[in-house]
């Protein structure tokens, strides 16, 4: 689900920049109340996500083949899927990949994402609410809808792009931006990019407006420049919300699903195309081998915690 | 003076460019969903739809099969929000004003399984709705939703329960509420522009949502609308793609969230915007 996230703006920011008013917190010693209060996100967390966690680290270390098809029980082979996949070049050829396609695809979202943000703020009332209706209106499209769009946007015969194209002088006439890997990722990241700069955009700007204009003309009134304001008023003001930004859209960005998933279907060549969710569902859902692609899984869930860790570590220690 | 006033034309001028860039895709499926078949056949695109029509929209609904992933959509999404809000809340309330046994432990799994991805575990979750008879079930689907929605939302929810000061519904218990009615009265109306938002996030998750669904909804008359839209899309490929229709079956999932979009989008920014990056 998390490939869609949308979550809404500077929400993620938000539990960071509110200091904890601790004084206001019922020290009950014996009260049973929280118990209580959180027995229904953990019931439905397990029933959720506990047998599924489980199961795929079970069956990581089980063998699937064409006998299992038939109500074979899978056998136990301890790490051998581990050690398949570990060195096969195929993973790490998809791991690069997806590693590759996160971090082209998050700092490009973060640093448009950001040249937007400033621009709304330099820009008047009218120009700025054209802009963000315009990305409001991106940002609410369902993601099927979206890609089905852009398929039709690069249509090799009839797509718009194309014809623009050629009217620029390009030679694009009939040409077919899935069928080689490489403008299949251009493209694939034009889309995630679209997608997700509307989120980034709008957070950093709301970072932004919170910066008090009082403050700045203090500091100009005391013959700062304007690169000095930048520099030591507004970028580090900006970057508790810059770093966050950028870790989620890493994070979801890793785990892109759909947009791949449905360009591949609109005639990219998947084993040349796929990402580590696309990977997981060809081996999972389409050739059956349960073994191999719960291994994949495991190593991405312990991908993404990675990669994520100091997020929930920097969350963490304000709790402290 | 005068450069400046300069200055900022040009800005203002790239920044009309940009938002049109940016809006093209969405203005595109809108033009070419009432646009004829015929012209969008033509090598040169057509930009505005003059003597358009609602046929294809006609066209996309004419089998009905859209209604009834309509109501598959509504009635996950409506669940999954409604059990959003009553769950994460709930949650919201013992991590921000209580101090517990296990308090951090339950915030570090939150995070944590905020992090798991969809992706790593679709296969798990199908064989689990498949032994459990799940499969094809809204009760399933919705469960599983919710899951992934709660966390981020407990998370989210409790900056505005921490938010609102508790003294101040300690000051209504003075003046004679009880605790309830205090809460009721006092607490629960500043908590709204929070609740609007973690209902929107889980609404535009379970509406939007496409793996999970494409893994455990397998029967048509189980499809949500995105699986509808795919469907309809591969069923027009077969032949030459029927474009028209397509952008009109893509219009239909994608007005009803626009709309709710836009609709709450002012106060939910409200809400969330106020407060939220405060150095």
């Amino acid at each position: 689900m998390s490939t869609d996230a949308k979550a809404p703006t500077a929400a993620p920011v938000r539990g960071r920049r509110i200091p904890e008013p601790s004084p206001v917190i019922r020290r009950s010693k014996k009260s049973k109340a929280p118990l209580f209060l959180i027995l229904p996100t953990i019931v439905v967390l397990v029933a959720a996500l506990g047998y599924p966690v489980g199961w795929q680290l079970v069956t990581s270390f089980k063998k699937f083949g064409l006998k299992q098809q038939f109500g074979v029980p899978a056998e136990f082979v301890g790490f051998e899927n581990y050690i398949t996949l570990l060195t096969s070049s195929e993973l790490w050829i998809v791991v690069g990949r997806s590693l590759l396609f996160c971090l082209v695809a998050a700092s490009l979202t973060v640093a448009i994402g950001g040249l937007l943000a400033l621009l709304m703020q330099r820009v008047g009332t009218a120009g700025r609410l054209i802009l963000q209706v315009s990305m409001l209106l991106a940002w609410a499209m369902p993601v099927v809808a979206a890609m089905t769009v852009w398929v039709w946007l690069i249509d090799w015969r009839r797509g718009v792009l194309n014809w623009i194209l050629v009217r620029f002088g390009v030679d694009a006439e009939g040409h077919n931006w899935l069928a080689d890997p490489i403008s299949f990722f251009m493209i694939a990241i034009i889309i995630v990019v679209w997608m997700s700069v509307p989120f980034v955009a709008l957070s950093i700007y709301a970072g932004l407006t919170q910066i008090s204009g009082e403050v700045l003309e203090a500091a100009a009134m005391d013959g700062a420049t304007g690169w000095q304001r930048t520099r030591h008023i507004i970028i580090p003001l900006i970057t508790p919300v810059l770093s966050i930004v950028l870790l989620l859209q890493l994070i979801w960005d890793l785990r892109v699903f759909t947009q791949i998933k449905l360009l591949q279907d609109a005639g990219g060549f998947a084993n040349e195309t796929n990402l580590l969710g696309t990977y997981i569902y060809q081996l999972g859902v389409g050739s059956g081998d349960y073994g191999m692609a719960s291994a994949v899984s495991v190593f991405m869930l312990i991908l993404t915690i990675a990669i994520s860790w100091y997020y929930v570590r920097s969350l963490m220690k304000e709790e402290n | 003076m005068r450069r400046k006033s300069i200055v900022t034309g040009l800005l203002t001028a790239l920044t009309v460019v940009i938002a049109l860039i940016w809006v093209f895709p969405v203005y595109w499926m809108f033009n070419s969903s009432l646009l004829p078949n015929s012209v969008l056949q033509s090598t040169t695109p057509t930009f505005l739809p003059i003597g358009g029509s609602l046929d294809n929209f006609t066209a996309a609904l004419a089998d009905g099969t859209f209604f009834t992933a309509l109501g598959v959509s509504l009635t996950v999404t409506l669940s999954t929000v409604a059990a959003v809000l009553i769950i994460a809340f709930l949650g919201a309330l013992a991590i921000s004003r209580f101090k517990f046994k296990g308090r951090k432990s339950f915030i570090l799994a939150l995070l944590l399984i905020q992090m798991l991805p969809a992706e790593g575990m679709f296969i798990a979750q199908y064989k689990m709705m498949s032994s459990v008879g799940l499969l094809n079930n809204l009760i399933g689907m919705t469960l599983l939703y919710t899951a992934a929605v709660v966390p981020f939302t407990v998370w989210m929810l409790r900056g505005f329960v921490a938010g609102v000061p508790a003294e101040l519904e300690e000051a209504a218990m003075v003046d004679g509420l009880s605790r309830t009615q205090a809460f009721l009265k006092i607490t629960f109306p500043l908590l709204a522009p929070g609740l609007v938002a973690s209902g929107v996030y889980a609404f535009l998750q379970a509406w939007n949502e496409f793996t999970v669904a494409l893994v455990i909804m397998t029967e048509n008359q189980m499809k949500t609308l995105p699986l509808w839209l795919r469907g309809f899309v591969q069923a027009s490929a077969t032949r030459e793609t029927d474009w028209g229709m397509v952008m009109a079956a893509s219009m239909l999932v994608a007005v009803p969230v626009i709309i709710f979009f836009l609709i709450v989008q002012g106060k939910m920014s409200s809400g969330l915007v106020s407060g939220a990056v405060k150095g």
